[in-house]
């Protein structure tokens, strides 16, 4: 049985042929089948993903294999892939064949890793339950009623039930790290800049990072060294050397400086999340950091700041879809203007026509300067808090989320509720910050709950490491949900 | 700041959405709570502050002046809502 | 009461670079449609720009040339609006810091020179075309023009007549040129125009309400439809009226403005920085580099003709009218070496009306600067006479060879043995003893009598001044 090892023992396996790429793919497709009333996925290429594997495996016999070579993939379905369909989990995206690859996806098909399929996720990244998808909602395998968080929800919940070894995902303002959190899994946000966003459905471009959502740190690493680099066709890419992340994995952490922001703490904690991350810090500090209180007094307001600048940019990042060049296009319409409106308001769904409306009247002349010059200040006030703690500590340390897994329909009916979900994740795109979520115990309920580590620019190894060690002393990661065995 | 269903109408004009007059009430009353939210932002003085619109401080890269790129068309047409003689057709544009 | 215009031009220059503005696609002119549209230009899903150097070079270099301040640090901002030929729905422009701001353009009108400021020059991607030929009722689409570099130069509203508006654009068109940095064809759209007018009483200072005039792209079209305008607006204050504020698009079958209702909906662009694309920032080196690409620009050059060639004005205007022109002359005089107001005669006045004649640029001509030379040459040195010249010259264009292979194949080589010109002289006086007597006893215009026959007899070859000299000479008796 493979789908709970880690990246490292696959990759293994696969180079002592005692699986073959193939037999892993077909193991995985037939999880993913199993597990269908997870709908973790929107497209699975059986044939596809085969064929690919068929490839791994001559790649492996004639030793031209790399780490990943061979190993199942999912990606989520903001990706574009050539040939694919790529839906962002929208109706005016729903018959959208991708002409070309994300750069991202062009990286891992040169690894050789295998594309499993395209998992579910909230509609064009917006949301924090995967409620708002045209697909249906996901289901988080620690407790069906539940939800997996949002918005790469879907790659959470694959990960977690063993659908996927490892699966791609976007964080814009806690995408990746919050249904981490929820699902039990690891889940990795780089630095803004460091994954090269071409290709990636946008959002909110100046804070959409792509990253992953994997069992552990060691395997985000791995995923790390294929995913990582400058890309020409991205201006926001950033041209630093990748290091080989896993090399620096095990170091030792004895006076390393742990900072935590006592506004991570407050009002709106719940109380089981709470005591898991001092626990948490607690076995940090048995491995020799030194834990220090930081201020962070903007933190506070990141959640008004990002519902300016997030919906602002993403009412001209999503103003492409009109139903002219590809996607969905209103069947009936009177004129120009008629099938624009028509086209949009058929295609869009709820959540995202608000975040359209919240951006658009933020721009709107009048309101530019009381909104979003205002929030570019504040923006400005929050990466300062970062800085200034980041003099005085190298990790800082606090809860994912405020609360776990909440029920399905739980918070549908309160966007402002909903937003507050990424009250502690929000902050660290508005900054450009890599962070992560583990896994850190359960609740009452058996719902996971994650610590969130943030690290300084371009410090993932660091970051990786304050994980990984934690994940040698501790078993949270290797947890499974029941059923899923 | 709470919105009338009438602001929302104007707002989803610019965007290109059409919303009836039930949803104008919806999203009147849900981007009103979403306002009182953002507007906790006055909490803070942010005289004489940056803005900040990217999150790293960055000169923009420059590219050579070459063509890189060749025909598509036929690949991106194919994925078209409507498209004849390599056009893409729309309602008529009126000038 | 008396009325004055105020007038000020958006210029869109379309800039002379491989590829486009934000993507590798080629940004060349008149291509199948949608085949040099990447997926950046059709704005597929996840595709990002990434800026040509090229376009930031020669927006730098404009800049240099109008003497304007260059930003250091410019921002390209999202100008958010819906239309089928703008594929991402916004378009990438620069608003609140542009590159270029703050230069000037110099100008005459009627030997009276004014200096009209540019308040900037901005980058920005053009759109594509929407075609209005019949698709059962539907307009197609074309983005191979989208995301081709523009510059926009916003004048300050200095100009009070048509007069000085086409001044200035016919002196911003000469310059872009000049710079290299657009090809200047207002037919295929890589310069084009749109003018803000207003009138108001003359003296008062305060501006009246302004109509922004499109689709005027030829100079002609500039000069009719800001005097149609003009006219209108007086009429409607003469009328009690007021002018409102609008676009208003010139119809040159009608000669005359129209109000474009369809524009009409207040427009609400939504600009904000856009989060693809960090700040433009150069350094000085990047600007000195730029610096040394500039050419001698036309008025430093005609005043340089006029200075080292003796050329009076008018000559210098017309030789410096374009960069090639002005080589073209230079090349001739440094190849021929004969006195450049002789070259300059040639090259303005013979040459220039076979161009204008068959409507061709000077790269386009049929005789090249070397082959002028020649002919110069010839004249210079007294193997033919200037009126020889001209049917060398006319031989030349036709392609029938250079000047001496034609000289010396039609047989035109001047008559310079005084000799050979004498006794032609004698035979004609002889010839004409009635025209002789009536000459002596005081007749003196029949002089041009006697020349007429003399080079009719020579078949023009005899030279000129020496026929003259001798005429003189026996005539006297």
């Amino acid at each position: 049985m493979f789908h709970y090892k880690s990246l490292a023992e696959l990759s293994s396996a696969l180079h002592a042929k005692q699986v073959s790429s193939i037999e892993l793919t077909e193991a995985f497709l037939g999880r993913i089948e199993r597990f269908k009333q997870l709908n973790a996925f929107i497209t699975v290429d059986r044939e596809r993903a085969l064929a690919q594997a068929r490839v791994a495996d001559k790649r492996i016999s004639e030793g031209k294999a790399g780490p990943l070579t061979g190993i199942p993939v999912a990606h989520k379905d903001i990706f574009c892939t050539d040939g694919m369909l790529t839906t962002c989990a929208s109706k005016i995206l729903s018959n959208f064949v991708a002409p070309y690859d994300a750069t991202i996806i062009a990286r891992f098909k040169e690894a050789g890793a295998v594309i499993l399929g395209k998992t579910n996720m909230d509609e064009f990244a917006m949301g924090s339950s995967n409620e708002n998808s045209y697909f249906g909602p996901v289901k988080n395998p620690w407790d069906q009623a539940a939800v997996p968080g949002g918005s790469s929800g879907g790659s959470a919940a694959a990960v977690a039930g063993g659908l996927a070894p490892a699966a791609t995902g976007t964080d814009t303002g806690g995408s990746i790290r919050q249904p981490a959190a929820f699902c039990g899994i690891t889940g990795l946000k780089p630095s803004y800049g460091r994954v090269s966003r071409y290709g990636m459905v946008a959002f909110a471009s100046s804070l959409d990072q792509g990253g992953t959502l994997v069992r552990c740190a060691e395997d985000a690493a791995c995923i790390l060294n294929v995913m990582a680099g400058f890309d020409r066709r991205d201006s926001t890419s950033v041209d630093l050397p990748v290091p080989d992340y896993t090399q620096t994995l095990g170091h030792d952490l004895k006076g390393l400086r742990v900072g935590l922001p006592k506004e991570f703490f407050g009002e709106g904690l719940n109380t089981e999340v709470g005591q898991a991350i001092e626990q948490a810090i607690a076995e940090y500090k048995k491995l020799g950091v030194e834990v220090i209180d930081v201020d962070m007094p903007n933190c506070n307001l990141a959640v008004p700041c990002y519902y300016v600048l997030a919906p602002a940019e993403a009412s001209s990042n999503l103003a492409r879809y009109d139903g002219v060049r590809y996607g969905y296009r209103a069947s009936a319409y009177t004129d120009l203007l008629d099938m624009y409106k028509k086209t949009r308001s058929q295609g869009f769904g709820a959540e995202v026509k608000r975040r359209i409306l919240i951006g658009t009247y933020a721009l709107s002349a009048g309101y530019y300067d009381a909104y979003y010059l205002k929030a570019l200040k504040l923006r400005r006030l929050i990466a300062e808090d970062f800085k200034r703690a980041f003099e005085r500590c190298d990790v800082i340390a606090g809860p994912t989320a405020p609360t776990t897994a909440f029920r399905l329909g739980a918070k549908v009916d309160d966007p402002v509720a909903m937003y507050l979900n990424d009250i502690y994740t929000i902050p660290v795109n508005l900054a450009g910050l890599p962070g992560m979520s583990i896994p850190a115990g359960f609740d009452g309920t058996g719902h996971p709950i994650g610590l969130q580590l943030i690290g300084q620019y371009f410090k993932e190894p660091r970051l990786l490491n304050v994980a990984h060690r934690y994940q040698q002393v501790t078993d949270w990661h290797n947890k499974i949900p029941k059923g899923f065995e | 700041m709470s919105l009338s269903r009438t602001d929302v109408e104007k707002i989803a004009h610019l965007a290109r959405l059409e919303i009836n007059e039930q949803e104008a009430q919806t999203f009147a009353d849900s981007l009103s709570q979403i306002l009182s939210l953002i507007e906790q932002m006055n909490a803070v003085d942010t005289t004489g502050v940056t803005p900040m619109a990217h999150p790293r401080e960055a000169a923009l890269r420059l590219r050579e002046d070459k063509v890189t790129e060749g025909d598509e068309r036929s690949k991106f047409q194919q994925i078209a809502p409507a498209a004849e003689a390599g056009l893409y057709l729309v309602p008529k544009v009126i000038e | 009461m008396e009325w004055e215009a105020v007038i000020g031009l958006e210029v869109h220059i379309q800039l002379l670079t491989n590829s486009k503005m934000f993507s590798g696609a080629s940004a060349r002119y008149g291509a199948v449609p949608n085949t040099q549209a990447c997926a950046v230009d059709v704005a597929l899903p996840g595709v990002l720009p990434v800026m040509n150097v090229e376009a930031a070079r020669m927006a730098v270099k404009f800049g240099l040339a109008i003497g304007a301040k260059i930003n250091h640090h410019s921002v390209f901002a999202r100008k958010n609006y819906f239309y089928p030929d703008l594929p991402k729905g916004y378009q990438i422009s620069q608003y609140e810091l542009p590159i270029v701001q703050a230069g000037h353009v110099d100008i005459e009108v009627d030997g009276v020179s004014k200096r009209i400021g540019v308040t900037r020059a901005h980058l920005e991607e053009d759109a594509g075309k929407s075609l209005h030929e019949d698709f059962h009722g539907l307009s197609g689409i074309d983005l191979n023009r989208a995301g081709t570099p523009l510059l926009e130069i916003v004048s300050e509203p200095d100009m009070r007549s048509t007069g000085e508006a086409v001044a200035y654009l016919k002196k911003l068109h000469e310059l872009v040129r000049y710079l290299e940095i657009c090809d200047g064809n207002m037919q295929e759209g890589s310069f084009r125009c749109d003018a803000n007018v207003s009138v108001r009483p003359k003296g008062e200072t305060k501006l009246g309400t302004r109509a922004e005039l499109k689709n005027i792209n030829s100079f002609r079209f500039v000069e009719r439809a800001i005097a149609y305008e003009i006219e209108r607006q007086i009429d409607v204050c003469e009328g009690g009226g007021t002018v409102v504020q609008e676009t208003r698009l010139y119809d040159p079958n009608k000669d005359e403005t129209r109000s474009m209702r369809s524009k009409e909906e207040a427009h609400d662009y939504r600009y904000f920085p856009d989060p693809d694309l960090p700040p433009l920032e150069f350094d000085d080196e990047f600007i000195r580099e730029v610096a040394k690409t500039l050419p001698e620009l036309p008025d430093a050059k005609r005043e340089r003709f006029m200075r080292e060639y003796a050329l009076p004005a008018y000559d210098a205007g017309v030789l410096t009218a374009t960069h090639e022109m002005a080589n073209y002359y230079e090349e001739t005089v440094r190849a021929s070496g004969v006195d450049p107001k002789l070259a300059a005669n040639w090259v303005a006045g013979d040459l220039a009306g076979y161009l204008n004649k068959e409507n061709r640029t000077i790269a386009e001509s049929a005789v090249s600067a070397p082959m002028l030379s020649g002919l110069l040459r010839r004249i210079a040195d007294n193997t033919i006479s200037g009126k020889i010249a001209k049917d060398v010259l006319d031989a030349m264009w036709n392609g029938e060879g250079d000047a001496d292979s034609i000289i010396e194949k039609k047989g035109l080589t001047q008559i310079t043995d005084t000799g050979a010109i004498e006794k032609v002289v004698d035979e004609i006086l002889a010839a004409n003893s009635k025209q002789l007597e009536q000459y002596r006893s005081g007749q003196e215009k029949l002089f041009g009598y006697f020349v007429g026959q003399v080079m009719k007899a020579t078949a023009g070859k005899a030279n000129p001044k020496q026929v003259n000299d001798v005429l003189k000479r026996k005539l006297r008796g």
